[in-house]
């Protein structure tokens, strides 16, 4: 069932095997960004929420969740529709806020310091997180690079175009589709296929080198190509960024999480080490839904 | 299945086969008469633009000469005379209603579909629809009640504020329209990556709307380059060469309307050359505007509300 120890490289029979691809695998090209990476210098931060509650006007998303998101792991979110587990994943940005009548209660808490504080702005917040919703969302009218860079430029990041371009072709290399477009970087990013389009929002969430990533159902719209890159992806990511990951899929749970937060009905039920909740869960409406009694 | 047709089909004692095909007939026969009646339904709907068209270009070209757009309006009775005052002075009224119509409207829009419910937005939705609905010469006594009467005289100002007013609520609503057609995980994506809230009303969500945003301008500005009753105590008219927008300016529907009720003949036939000319201003700013504005990715132009 999970098999968190394979090797990220397991992508490169289905990639051109030239040689110059052999070291483009995801995992190498990371360590590449991590040396020349001095800003961010390897660390990775936890997240921990404390007494969360979110609400859409009277009906309360989240109730009471208290859990870690440990540092440079992956943490997966599972549970039946309406759960709970994207409101719960919004309000780690403060994306939650923004929908009319949404409420915040409780506070989450990354690298220690609250972003709910008083006097904490919510976009320098977002500005270090990544996130990616469930169906592709390429700005249309961008360029397929301009994408890419889009949250570079929001920091007011002035790199010269040399970086700007190595930038953008790093992270389409890690997320696999530098050969894809590389010959159309200016091109439309509608005409990518969903798949791709995805991968470039990927891309677009990494750019600005987050310490945190944000994954709501990345590839619920997926073909199963697309969604092996993803996951492969985020595999290769560890140990760098703190990924939480949303999923109605337990098998994707299973292959990509080092931890797995089941909810249900708002209510945070069982936290763990993903084998363990797998194999064995504590509480028994876990075990009714890992088992597929119910969801 | 009319009487006689079913005692015939039973009588004939046929095969289910034949009964069949019998009813299929009656359906292609249907299906073809439907098919008939929408074509001639889109023909007639087409007819009056054909026949107004068809008209202009009889009675206008006649008068299509080249000092027909260079000179200014002669008096009755004299030979030659243009409208060139009148084409210089509707682009002038369109270019101040524009001025006052399209950023206002656009800014309303925005806020009608970024503060869906809010008290104000109902209220300002509802005045807006009020607006639109309003006499356009209601608008140009309000103009020259507001700016004609303070600065004690007729203004191009006052006309292009009179069609500011008619632009407004047409370019509101159409834009409101529009960004509504955004889907709301473009913005948040853009949220997410952190861009401010106006930065991604007017980066992202203005800039997808775009292209539906600017056919709705387009049919503001045509609407407001046709209208007379406004202009008839505001821009006033006149037939001298002036650019000037604290002084009387000319406008080709002015003109028309003061060609079309004149008892000369070849006044009378100017007037239709000004008509054909005004027609063919509209479509030229058309086309110019759609050229401007035009998205980069002209083949996906509908893709940002795909998926």
């Amino acid at each position: 069932m999970t098999d968190v120890s394979r090797p990220v490289t397991a992508s490169a029979p289905s990639e051109a095997g030239s040689a110059a691809r052999a070291h483009l695998t995801p995992a190498v090209a990371l360590r590449a960004v991590d040396a020349a990476e001095d800003t961010r210098s390897g660390s990775a931060v936890p997240i921990s929420t404390h007494g969360l509650e979110a609400s859409y006007g009277s009906v309360r998303a989240v109730r009471e969740a208290t859990l870690t998101f440990t540092a440079g792991r992956v943490t997966a979110i599972i549970g039946p529709s309406g759960c709970g587990k994207s409101t719960l994943l919004r309000c780690l940005n403060r994306l939650h806020e923004t929908v009319p009548s949404a409420r915040v209660r409780g506070d989450v808490r990354i690298g220690g310091e609250s972003i709910y504080a008083a006097g904490v702005n919510a976009i320098a917040v977002r500005r270090g997180i990544g996130f990616v919703a469930q169906r592709p969302t390429p700005f249309p009218t961008m360029s397929i690079r301009e994408n890419v860079v889009a949250g570079l430029q929001v920091l007011g990041i002035r790199a010269t175009g040399s970086e700007l371009d190595d930038r953008v072709e790093e992270v389409l290399q890690r997320t696999g589709l530098w050969n894809e477009v590389a010959d159309r970087l200016d091109g439309n990013p509608m005409s990518l296929s969903g798949g791709q389009q995805q991968r470039l929002c990927l891309a677009r969430a990494l750019a600005p080198a987050p310490r945190v990533l944000l994954l709501d159902e990345p590839t619920a719209a997926l073909d199963p190509g697309s969604t092996q890159r993803i996951e492969e992806l985020v595999y290769a990511l560890r140990g760098d960024v703190t990924v939480v990951i949303v999923t109605h899929n337990m098998q994707q749970a299973a292959r990509v999480s080092d931890h797995t937060a089941f909810m249900l009905a708002g209510e945070l039920v069982e936290v763990g080490p993903t084998r363990l909740l797998f194999t064995a869960p504590v509480d028994r409406r876990t075990e009714a839904y890992v088992t597929g009694r119910f969801g | 299945m009319t009487v006689p047709d079913a005692a015939r089909t039973a009588g004939a004692a046929s095969s289910r086969a034949l009964g069949a095909t019998r009813a299929m007939q009656r359906r292609r026969r249907a299906g073809s008469t439907m098919t008939v009646l929408i074509w001639a339904a889109a023909g007639l709907s087409l007819l009056p633009l054909v026949l107004i068209a068809g008209h202009l270009l009889v009675g206008g070209v006649r008068v299509l000469t080249p000092t027909f757009f260079t000179a200014l309006p002669a008096p009755p009775g004299v030979a030659g005379g243009g409208v060139a005052n009148g084409i210089a002075g509707t682009l002038v009224l369109i270019a101040l209603a524009s001025v006052i119509g399209l950023p206002v409207g656009l800014g309303a829009g925005l806020y009608l579909a970024e503060h869906r419910s809010t008290r104000l937005a109902t209220i300002v939705r509802y005045l807006s629809d009020v607006l639109s609905g309003l006499p356009s010469i209601v608008l140009g006594i309000f103009a020259w009640e507001v700016v004609v009467r303070p600065s004690g005289q007729f203004s191009a100002l006052a006309g292009g504020f009179a069609l500011g007013m008619i632009m407004i609520p047409l370019v509101a609503r159409a834009t409101e329209e529009m960004v509504r057609l955004v889907p709301v995980a473009l913005s948040e994506a853009a949220l997410a990556l952190g861009f401010t809230r106006w930065r991604t009303s007017l980066s992202i969500v203005l800039r997808t709307a775009l292209p539906g945003i600017v056919t709705a301008a387009l049919v503001a500005v045509a609407r407001v380059a046709g209208e007379t009753a406004p202009l008839l105590f505001t821009a006033f008219g006149t037939p001298y060469w002036s650019l000037r927008v604290d002084q009387p300016i000319a406008a080709l529907p002015l003109q028309i309307y003061n060609y079309a009720m004149s008892p000369y003949d070849d006044w009378r036939a100017q007037a239709w050359g000004g008509a054909l000319v005004l027609i063919v201003l509209v479509l030229v700013i058309s086309m110019l505007a759609r050229r401007a504005t035009r998205s980069r990715f002209a083949s996906a132009s509908g893709g940002a509300v795909n998926d």
